[in-house]
């Protein structure tokens, strides 16, 4: 009996990552926050927030395609292939309003794009979006070239870097908050969320249990291209700027943060809170890094040894419990 | 579905119902040779230059450290691995490479140890990750792409190493020539013949197709995996290291960014080359094809007057149809089977 409890506690503090990841993020802001100058002040913070958003919002819909034993490498290309879409639209003399929907709705259709390769043809979902990954970079150079467009309105333009009234609060915290409720609630409160988990633990069982998988895949590859083309518009309005190389690379630090956040690459597991912590965690670092002058090249070993020990750590759990279970049923 | 794509692609006598598809599949490298020779043709009817004894030179040039690299990713993939930190490796290699040849003026050939070396350290640990620590590839060298990144920043600290630092003898050997072949290209040539014999007549090498057609036949096959994957980490990380030479050689500049970003290209050579990407199938040669066709396509698009932004778009689609044209042999063979009775499966 006490082996068995002594197991328990000492596994369940690995086993939990997505509270060891929170209770680190939560310890690291604090610390941050006496130690490094200017890093606890509402103006930092809100840098801090224009800086999560992209990776945050990219990481939502990540998560779910995670969880269903998938991965969507475009994201990022998606996002520049709208930025581009974007700058071309604004040159053609298409007013702002009609844009912003515009891009979302073209940021789906590359996402269905993927969907269709995958669900439909049955292709590795690697495979096919490292292929997509190349193509919609490309198709982004092919319609902007090196050129950047950057003559966005004012109004726009001021709205993404603005803040609430009199408030500290950044204007882009209240979609990000708005998506992450939805997201939230649709992968742990619904029947959908039981079919993503479903479909990533036991493809096969799910589909005898009904569930739709080719569907439901489907039509998170189309989410993840939404939500990549609402990027697309955050990005080029906060930079102001279209370019056919916006977000190039980001796609490995979402993949990063969505793993550091506990979601199984293998699928069937994970959950939001750790993930936000995570993307919380790195861009604060990022952020404290350059505040106290310390080359950010330490946050790429940093970020990498993260990834690594967010998948060994719950495995060197399970090898420990199999041990002491085996010395358990041995002395038995 | 695998073990399917491996019976097709290594027994000859299962067909797949249609002799057109038949041919593509048994000969992939021929089909691979073809495109290269019409698009050279079609590239040369535009501007005959473009076989001219410089052009072509350039061309070998800007292959070679591709399809060095992309022998090494084929015996990771076949594994049913993959190994993103390439770029980083060669980024780190080349970097440690130069660094020492600018302090000690060694000879070439001991640069090249030093490459091999640091590569096959870095493989070594990714190996170890993946077999001892049971962490996916996927993620274990995404994570060490970052870690070896991280390395050369803080060792290269935004300084530079340039050319009139490095030793005239290692920079003549990168921009050097014999028979018009230059010695960048003979090194890759004489690696994909090695890579190429060990994967077809070695029991090691036949072993790493067992392990990613079907990991626990393999097992109780009696193979054992994690020697041959830390040999496969290994092979890809020296390659890698060896790559980082060729870079420091050709090149003379090396800062800590060299090689960014190369990781998706070797992996969309060897994908194109017809490697299965789940493992299994699939050969040096048509990887280093697949590296090849890349390398022409790019130097073809100038010529042919197609924007050279067409290029990266180019690369992705013709991933895709790869991969749609594996898939879709392997339906066909599938079916083929079943409707035969047969018992391959």
């Amino acid at each position: 009996m006490s082996t068995k409890l002594r197991d328990t506690a000492a596994v369940r503090l690995l086993t939990t990552w997505d509270a060891a990841i929170i209770a680190a993020t939560v310890v690291f802001l604090a610390a941050a926050a006496q130690t490094v100058e200017h890093f606890g002040t509402a103006r930092n913070a809100g840098f801090i927030v224009l800086d999560l958003a992209p990776i945050l919002i990219l990481a939502l819909a990540m998560t779910l395609v995670v969880t269903t034993g998938e991965i969507d490498l475009s994201v990022a290309s998606t996002v520049g292939l709208t930025s581009a879409a974007m700058g071309v639209m604004w040159n053609a003399g298409i007013p702002l309003e009609t844009i912003i929907p515009a891009a979302i709705g073209i940021g789906a259709c590359l996402g269905a794009v993927n969907g269709l390769f995958i669900t439909g043809f049955g292709l590795p979902s690697l495979a096919v979006t490292i292929g997509t990954l190349a193509l919609y970079r490309g198709l982004a150079y092919v319609l902007l070239g090196d050129t950047a467009v950057a003559d966005w309105p004012r109004a726009f333009t001021g709205w993404t870097l603005g803040t609430v009234g009199e408030t500290a609060i950044p204007n882009v915290l209240i979609p990000m908050a708005a998506l992450v409720a939805v997201f939230g609630i649709v992968l742990h409160a619904t029947a959908i969320g039981r079919s993503i988990y479903a479909s990533g633990a036991n493809p096969v069982a799910a589909a005898y249990a009904g569930i739709a998988v080719g569907r439901l895949k489907f039509w998170l590859y189309v989410t993840s291209g939404a939500m990549a083309g609402l990027v697309g518009v955050l990005w080029t309005l906060r930079y102001s700027s279209a370019r056919a190389d916006n977000a190039y690379g980001l796609e490995l630090t979402v993949v990063a943060v969505v793993l550091l956040g506990g979601v199984s690459i293998f699928g069937g597991r994970g959950a939001l809170p750790g993930v936000l912590a995570a993307v919380v965690l790195l861009t604060a670092l990022q952020n404290a890094l350059r505040l106290a002058h310390v080359s950010t090249e330490a946050l790429t070993v940093v970020t990498g040894s993260l990834l690594i020990a967010a998948v060994l750590a719950p495995n060197t759990a399970n090898a420990i419990r199999g041990a002491l279970r085996a010395r358990r049923s041995r002395t038995a | 579905m695998s073990t399917l794509v491996k019976s097709t692609a290594n027994v000859p006598a299962a067909k797949t119902g249609s002799t057109a598809l038949d041919l593509v599949l048994r000969f992939r490298a021929l089909g691979l040779v073809i495109a290269l020779a019409a698009l050279i043709a079609a590239t040369t009817a535009v501007n005959p230059r473009f076989l001219s004894a410089q052009s072509l030179r350039d061309l070998l040039f800007a292959a070679a450290i591709t399809v060095l690299l992309a022998c090494g990713m084929t015996v990771v993939v076949l594994t049913r691995g993959i190994d993103l930190s390439v770029g980083s490796v060669l980024g780190l290699s080349a970097y440690v490479t130069a660094s020492a040849l600018s302090e000690s003026g060694a000879a070439t050939p001991v640069a090249m140890l030093i490459g091999l070396a640091v590569g096959a350290a870095c493989g070594a640990l990714n190996g170890a990750v993946i077999h001892f620590g049971r962490v996916p590839p996927l993620v274990a060298t995404l994570g060490t792409l970052y870690v070896f990144r991280g390395t050369v920043y803080f060792l290269a600290g935004g300084s530079r190493i340039n050319a009139s630092d490095l030793p005239r003898g290692f920079l003549d050997f990168g921009n050097g020539t014999v028979l018009g072949v230059p010695y960048l290209f003979c090194v890759a040539l004489v690696v994909l013949a090695a890579v190429g014999v060990f994967l077809g007549r070695y029991r090691a090498g036949r072993d790493l197709y067992a392990l990613g057609s079907n990991p626990e036949a393999a097992r109780l096959a009696g193979i054992r995996a994690g020697r041959r994957l830390m040999t496969a980490y290994i092979v890809s990380g020296a390659l890698a290291g060896l790559g980082g030479v060729l870079y420091a050689a050709r090149f003379g500049t090396v800062d800590a960014s060299a090689g960014y970003g190369l990781e998706l290209n070797i992996v969309a050579a060897v994908v194109v080359g017809g490697v299965a990407i789940f493992g299994g199938s699939g050969t040096v040669l048509g990887a280093a094809l697949g590296a090849l066709l890349l390398a022409v396509i790019n130097n073809a698009l100038p010529v042919l007057r197609i924007d050279q932004f067409w290029q990266q778009a180019i690369v992705g689609a013709l991933i895709l149809a790869a991969i749609a044209l594996d898939r879709l042999v392997s339906l066909r063979a599938s079916r083929a089977l079943r409707t035969k009775g047969s018992h391959v499966d």
